[in-house]
């Protein structure tokens, strides 16, 4: 994928557009799937390094119309079921051909409270496009529907319109719940929940509410005004948020219940422990879990130099570990901060990658280099214990392991040097024990991850748990949908049909 | 939103605030610190122990030396006034028992989160000598609240303008001497004070446990950049600390750590210079 000035776009899909609607009615199914998948309009790569902006426009209403038409309306809908939360996709890409983006958004928001959110960061090519009739005829499932961007198209449609609604409530039932965590999966069991008339009070360690979104995601991929919006929307809906609040430490979870009168709590902390690479040279100056990279650059804006009080750190070199989102994040992150050369070091093949495809051509756009098949052995320190280079060593693919990804075999006396300042890790995240900790009688698995039935009921009656903190390191979309399934079990609870 | 209740000038660009916080200040134990940040917007998350709490009145004290922009920051706000942010309490709280003899040492400003642990301590029975230090008298902390507590109170300056004229590490060298010798040490103050502490005990075999104040953002354990090597293995001090077995710790590579953005601090602590030279409203003294 290389980079379509997005003006170029935009007049392609006008023309496009006219073209089809002239003769919509007659458009037979094979005719759609020859219809041109419309690119997704991004800033120049040489400009967006130079500021912190979304990356991505979104649609223009041509393209979105242009697109909504490729979808061939399939009556088994095997994209519904590719979806965490079961939206009703080829109806709200129906009413997108009809130019009807309330009501579309409307059917999105009937399953999803955040479609603008999901439809910038889901991982679509694994979910609802994955089984997309399109793609398979077209044998590409990149090729499928473009169905995340026609989410966001709506999404920031009514968004720009002023027209976000706020959820019916319904009366005070004098039920008081307490959602532990403002991220994704809260965010849901928070919304669900206080439209049935419960009390909610959600809390926060940080000082911002918003969880992952708000800390890990940069601004460019994610605009926080976005999130913002999402939770005044909560807010106006009733729900308390409380800040600088971290159940466990300020307030003991059974406490919640016990002392503070809540009649049910839920879970969702997230994967907030980072994994580090055990490796020589690891606590030496400039290495950064990509959490904390991203925490300092995100949450604490230190990319606002001369405004932002926390600082971070000014590297020339940058070599990340991994290759997740996190990864792609964390080194598009350095390049904007000012970093000259910035490496993506991973240990497999970019086929291997879990990152996004979209959000690995735009790291390869921005200038990013992929060193694949190579890992960080030792980091190197100089005198003044700052890191001076990397030790690396090189793999080959041998046998499928348990995941089904080829494993990486080292290739023995491959050792090579890589000169850097700084190393970001992003091999991922375990569960913060805390919680565990402080609640002798929450059951977890040997990585820490509260073990919950298919309701999402912990071994402690009345608390429930999803997202990260169950699922291990997931996605947005698999956080609600486990915040949706909680929600629907506390809802029943508190109405006493269980 | 925390209200400053009761603010005052201990010594030189040290500070002692009463904050109110009514959660913290039910839960809080010795060894805990708390995560302020002065400016929602742009503010920076830094660690300060918590000196002291009053649960019934729901409040907490803090007490901070003024060395970067946010502890300027935080200076300048006067009684009445309000912290946007403090979360905590956070740590594992000292693991407070009847040992016998605790020898507790504080350096510096380090002198005031020794203080609920020496009385913690004090309150479960055991014999508290407490050696305290400074550069010279000014800076001189908590001085009578320790003399409250210990059954020896032992008092140093570097310039010997107050008490014996040593560093704290002489007392506590001639404390490790005796027989018996001390059960546990308590060293808590300036990195470089605490690394030597331990290396004055370590040959005596006394047991010696150190409270660390590194860099954080989060202080949940979210970020590791407060991580430190502790006998080989890394250790979060926001999670698995602060307090740490001294003999154990790298001090070095912490003192290194720490020194990660000073040349960002040194930046944003000119820009503050320039500023306040500029609106001449302030900086006196200082």
């Amino acid at each position: 994928m290389s980079h379509i000035p997005s003006v170029k776009l935009f007049e392609e899909a006008k023309k496009l557009a006219v073209d089809i609607k002239t003769r919509e009615s007659e458009i037979k199914n094979k005719e759609r799937s020859q219809i041109p998948q419309q690119e997704m309009p991004a800033q120049d790569p040489i400009e967006r390094i130079g500021n912190m902006e979304e990356v991505t426009y979104g649609y223009s209403a041509e393209q979105a119309y242009v697109e909504a038409m490729r979808c061939l309306q399939c009556k088994n809908a095997p994209c519904i079921k590719g979806c965490p939360v079961g939206i009703n996709i080829p109806a709200f890409v129906a009413q997108i051909t009809k130019g009807d983006y309330q009501r579309s958004v409307g059917i999105i928001k009937e399953s999803s409270l955040l479609p603008a959110i999901c439809g910038r960061v889901c991982p679509q090519e694994v979910q609802c496009q994955e089984p997309c009739t399109l793609g398979k005829i077209l044998k590409d499932k990149n090729k499928s529907v473009s169905i995340g961007r026609l989410e966001r198209f709506v999404a920031d449609w009514e968004r720009q319109q002023g027209k976000v609604s706020i959820p019916e409530i319904k009366p005070s039932t004098g039920k008081n719940i307490a959602i532990v965590g403002s991220g994704p999966a809260g965010i849901t069991v928070a919304a669900d929940v206080r439209r049935e008339g419960h009390k909610v009070v959600m809390f926060e360690a940080f000082h911002k509410p918003g969880g992952v979104i708000v800390y890990g995601i940069p601004e460019f991929r994610m605009p926080k005004r976005i999130v913002e919006d999402e939770m005044k929307t909560l807010e106006k809906m009733g729900v308390e948020i409380r800040t600088n609040f971290l159940v466990g430490r300020t307030r003991k979870l059974t406490d919640l219940l016990e002392k503070d009168g809540f009649d049910a709590v839920f879970i969702g902390t997230g994967a907030g422990l980072p994994r580090f690479m055990n490796i020589e040279g690891e606590n030496l100056v400039g290495v950064f879990s990509a959490n904390e990279y991203l925490t300092r650059a995100n949450l604490m804006k230190a990319y606002e130099r001369g405004k932002a009080d926390t600082p971070i750190f000014q590297a020339r070199k940058v070599a990340v570990l991994g290759g997740g989102n996190v990864a792609m994040d964390s080194a598009r992150m350095a390049k904007r901060i000012g970093a000259q050369k910035v490496s993506i070091v991973y240990r497999r093949t970019e086929v291997e990658m879990p990152a996004r495809i979209e959000e690995v051509a735009h790291a390869k756009e921005e200038g990013i280099e992929f060193h694949l098949l190579k890992n960080a052995q030792k980091i190197l320190g100089d005198e003044r214990g700052c890191v001076k280079a990397m030790e690396c060593i090189s793999y080959e693919l041998g046998e499928p392991d348990e995941s089904g990804r080829r494993r990486p075999v080292v290739i023995k006396g491959s050792e090579s040097i890589m000169e850097v300042d700084t190393v970001i890790i992003a091999i991922g995240n375990d569960s913060n024990p805390l919680i565990k900790q402080t609640t002798q009688a929450l059951v977890t698995n040997k990585w820490g991850n509260i073990i919950v039935d298919e309701n999402c009921k912990t071994s402690i009656d009345r608390v429930y748990a999803g997202g990260d903190i169950v699922l291990g390191a997931a996605t947005v979309i698999l956080a609600m949908g486990q915040g949706r399934i909680a929600a629907r079990a506390i809802n029943n609870l508190l109405e006493g049909r269980t | 939103m925390n209200k400053v209740l009761k603010k005052k000038k201990l010594a030189e660009n040290v500070y002692q605030f009463i904050v109110s916080a009514p959660l913290i200040a039910g839960e809080r134990k010795p060894g805990q610190f708390v995560i302020v940040q002065v400016d929602t917007s742009f503010g920076e998350r830094i660690p300060l122990t918590i000196a002291d709490a009053d649960p019934t009145a729901g409040t907490i004290t803090l007490i901070f030396q003024v060395v970067g922009k946010t502890t300027h920051n935080l200076a300048s706000i006067n009684e009445g006034g309000k912290v946007e942010n403090i979360l905590g309490p956070l740590g594992t709280p000292t693991h407070i028992e009847k040992v016998g003899t605790v020898i507790c040492v504080g350096g510096g400003i380090g002198v005031a989160p020794l203080y609920p642990i020496a009385q913690g301590y004090k309150n479960a029975g055991n014999r508290v000598i407490i050696i305290m230090g400074a550069r010279n008298k000014e800076l001189l902390i908590f001085e009578e609240e320790m003399h409250s507590i210990a059954d020896e109170l032992i008092v140093c300056t570097d310039d010997g303008s107050y008490g014996r004229r040593c560093f704290v590490t002489e007392p506590l060298l001639e404390w490790s001497k005796k027989t018996p010798k001390p059960d546990l040490a308590v060293a808590i103050g300036p990195p470089v004070m605490m690394k030597n502490c331990a290396q004055t005990t370590k040959p005596y075999g006394i047991h010696t446990m150190v409270s660390l104040n590194t860099i954080m953002v989060d202080g949940t354990g979210m970020c590791g950049g407060c991580r430190v090597t502790v006998g080989g293995q890394t250790k979060f001090v926001c999670v698995d600390g602060p307090e740490f077995d001294g003999h154990k710790v790298d001090f070095d590579n912490m003192i290194l750590r720490l020194g990660a953005y000073r040349s960002f601090e040194k930046e944003a602590h000119e820009c503050r210079l320039d500023h306040v030279a500029k609106n001449k409203d302030g900086g006196k003294g200082r």
